[in-house]
C-alpha cells in the first residue's frame, strides 16, 4: 500500500473544496491535496449548464461551468495536488484517509488536517415511497442533467417531474428545450420548494403546469414506465378520492430534494444535525473531530455556490490555524440555537475564544414571510442583526456579525429569532 | 395607464413587483429592490429577453457535449431558432471557456461562447 503525507486532504473537488485548497495555498500551505472521484475537477457544477451562479462571488451571471472554470484556473495556476478518478472509502479520527484508483492502488494518506467537501445527493424514489413495479424511466432530476448536459442522451420523450425543487424546475425548461415533452410539475406540499425566479423562467416562460398539493400515487408499467396516477392530497398529505388522474408518460423526474452526503462522516463518527443532515460545525466549520473540518452542501444544502465556497473558505482558514497551532481547542462551546421561525442555523457553536473580527452565520426561515427582522438574543440581551423585506424557506440567508457584535457576547448560549417586524 | 406584474429572475430574491406604464409612456415601477429588477420589468414588457444556455455536440472531446452561453440576452422569440442552429453544429476540441461557437447568431447581435475548457479525448 502506497504511502503519503500530506498537510491538508480536501475530499471532494467541487466548489467548496477548490474554494478551499486555493485558500489554503493562498496561506502559504503547500502540500494540499484535492481528492476528487470523477474524472474531472468542478462538481455538480459542470452538468449545471445553466446561468444564475456567481452573483454575489464575481457580481456576474455566470453558468455552472464558467464558475467551476475559474476556480479549476486558479487550482492548475497554483500547481496544487489532484488526485482524479480517486473514491475515498475510509477516514479515520487521527487523520488518515484511505482512498483507491486505478494507478496507486489503494492510498493510505497521513495528513495534518482534512476538509469534507463532498457535497450532496438527491433524495431517490425509494425515500418517497411511491409504491409499484420498477420500470425503467424513473430518474432523479441530476440523473438527467447529466445525461442530457454531458452525455449527451435524451433519456425519454414524455415526462412527469415530481417535486418542484430547484433542479427539477430547470430540467423542466432544460427537457422542454430538447424537445421532451413536459406535462406538468407535481408538488405534495401547498408551496412551491425552488425559488420563484426559476417558477417564472423555468415553467411559466414554457405553459409548464405547476400542481401544488398533488403527488404520484402510482408509477404504471412493466419494463419501461408507460404512466402515472396522481391524486391531489388534503392537509395531511393524504390523497383525496376521485381526484385520480392517469398521465401516459414514459419517464418520472424527481426532484424531492438533497442530502448531504456524509457516508464518510459517519463511519469515522462525526456527530451530525438531525436538521441539516451534515456534520454539526462550528466557527472554523471544525467537526466535532478535531482537525477535521467540513465546507459546503456536506454541510447543509445551500442555495448559491457562492455561500458553498464561502465556507470552503472558513474551513480552510481554519485548517490552517489547526495546523499551526493556533486554534483554541479547550475552551467550552457557546451554543447557537435555532429560536422562534428559523430551521436550520451554520455554525451550530462557537468559541469565543476564537472569534475573529467578524463571523458568519448561515440560516434558513421554516415559514414565509414579509417584512422581519433578524434577533440575537443572548442572556438578558435581544440585538437586532438584520433586516428583511421578504424571508422564504428555499432562501438561505447568510448574515454577518461584526466586531461590535462579538465583543458583546457571554458565556451563555445564542439564540437566533426571525420575528415580524413591530 | 396599463399595470402589469412580473416576477424578476435576476437573482433568488426574485422580487414580485408591478410596472405601471403611463398614457405618455413613462414607466413607474413598484416592489422591485434593486435597480436590476426595474430594468428587468421593462424589458418583459418592451420586448423580453433570455440568456440562452444549451450544449453542442463535440466530436472528440472528453465529454459529447459542450455547454456553451449566450455572452448577452437574445430576444424570447428567437430562442427556438437559435437552438435549432446550434444543433446543426459540430465542434472540435481542444475548446478554451470564451472561444466564440458561433458569431452573431442569427444576426440577433449576440455571440455563443464556450462555457468550459474541453480537452481532446485521450
Amino acid at each position: 500500500m502506497k504511502k503519503l503525507n500530506i498537510d491538508l486532504i480536501i475530499i471532494g473537488g467541487g466548489p467548496a473544496g477548490m474554494a478551499a485548497a486555493t485558500q489554503a495555498n493562498d496561506n502559504g500551505l503547500e502540500k494540499v491535496l484535492i481528492i476528487e472521484r470523477d474524472c474531472e475537477l468542478g462538481g455538480i457544477l459542470q452538468q449545471c449548464i445553466h446561468d444564475g451562479f456567481g452573483l454575489i462571488s464575481f457580481k456576474e451571471r455566470l453558468t455552472g461551468g464558467q464558475y467551476a472554470q475559474r476556480y479549476i484556473n486558479q487550482v492548475e495556476a497554483k500547481g496544487i495536488q489532484v488526485k482524479l478518478n480517486t473514491m475515498v472509502l475510509e477516514i479515520t479520527s487521527d487523520k488518515k484517509v484511505y482512498a483507491v484508483n486505478e494507478e496507486d492502488g489503494l492510498l493510505e494518506i497521513s495528513a495534518k488536517a482534512i476538509i469534507l467537501a463532498m457535497g450532496c445527493r438527491e433524495r431517490t424514489r425509494a425515500q418517497v415511497f411511491i409504491n409499484g413495479a420498477r420500470p425503467a424511466g424513473v430518474f432523479t432530476a441530476g440523473a438527467v442533467q447529466r445525461y442530457i448536459n454531458m452525455e449527451g442522451f435524451l433519456p425519454g420523450k414524455k415526462a412527469v417531474i415530481l417535486g418542484s425543487g430547484d433542479i427539477g424546475l430547470i430540467m423542466a425548461r432544460r427537457m422542454t428545450l430538447e424537445g421532451i415533452k413536459v406535462e406538468g410539475v407535481y408538488e405534495i406540499m401547498k408551496t412551491e420548494g425552488g425559488l420563484t425566479r426559476n417558477i417564472e423562467q423555468c415553467l411559466n416562460d414554457y405553459g409548464i403546469v405547476l400542481n401544488l398539493s398533488t403527488t404520484i400515487t402510482k408509477i404504471h408499467g412493466n419494463k419501461r414506465v408507460e404512466g402515472v396516477t396522481v391524486s391531489q392530497v388534503d392537509a395531511s398529505m393524504k390523497p383525496i378520492e376521485g381526484t385520480d388522474r392517469y398521465i401516459e408518460c414514459d419517464m418520472v423526474v424527481l426532484s424531492v430534494g438533497l442530502i448531504p452526503e456524509n457516508e464518510l462522516s459517519k463511519n469515522v463518527g462525526i456527530e451530525l444535525d438531525s436538521l441539516t443532515k451534515g456534520p454539526i460545525v462550528d466557527e472554523n466549520m471544525m467537526t466535532s473531530i478535531p482537525g477535521v473540518f467540513a465546507a459546503g452542501n456536506v454541510v447543509a444544502v445551500f442555495d448559491l455556490v457562492d455561500y458553498v465556497s464561502q465556507t470552503g473558505v472558513i474551513a480552510a482558514k481554519g485548517a490552517m490555524k489547526y495546523i499551526n497551532g493556533t486554534l483554541d481547542l479547550t475552551n467550552t462551546y457557546i451554543s447557537v440555537n435555532s429560536g422562534e421561525n428559523v430551521s436550520v442555523l451554520i455554525p451550530q457553536k462557537i468559541r469565543k475564544s476564537n472569534l475573529d473580527n467578524k463571523q458568519d452565520f448561515f440560516l434558513r426561515v421554516r415559514e414565509e414571510n414579509e417584512k422581519m427582522k433578524l434577533e440575537t438574543e443572548w442572556s438578558d440581551k435581544l440585538v437586532q442583526a438584520g433586516k428583511f423585506s421578504m424571508v422564504k424557506p428555499p432562501e438561505m440567508i447568510h448574515i454577518t456579525l461584526g466586531e461590535k457584535e462579538l465583543a458583546q457576547f457571554t458565556d451563555e448560549d445564542i439564540c437566533f429569532h426571525m420575528r415580524k417586524e413591530s | 395607464m396599463e399595470k402589469i406584474s412580473y416576477t424578476c429572475i435576476v437573482c433568488p430574491k426574485s422580487c414580485k413587483g408591478e410596472l405601471i406604464v403611463k398614457d405618455n409612456n413613462e414607466f413607474e415601477t413598484s416592489g422591485y429592490i434593486c435597480k436590476r429588477g426595474i430594468e428587468y420589468a421593462i424589458n418583459e414588457y418592451r420586448s423580453p429577453k433570455r440568456m440562452l444556455t444549451t450544449t453542442v455536440k463535440m466530436l472528440n472531446g472528453t465529454f459529447s457535449n459542450l455547454p456553451v452561453v449566450s455572452d448577452n440576452e437574445v430576444d424570447k422569440d428567437k430562442l427556438f431558432a437559435c437552438l435549432n442552429y446550434l444543433y446543426s453544429t459540430k465542434l472540435e476540441a481542444p475548446i478554451k471557456e470564451g472561444d466564440i461557437i458561433v458569431a452573431n447568431i442569427l444576426n440577433t447581435g449576440v455571440n455563443i461562447i464556450a462555457a468550459r475548457d474541453m480537452k481532446i479525448k485521450s
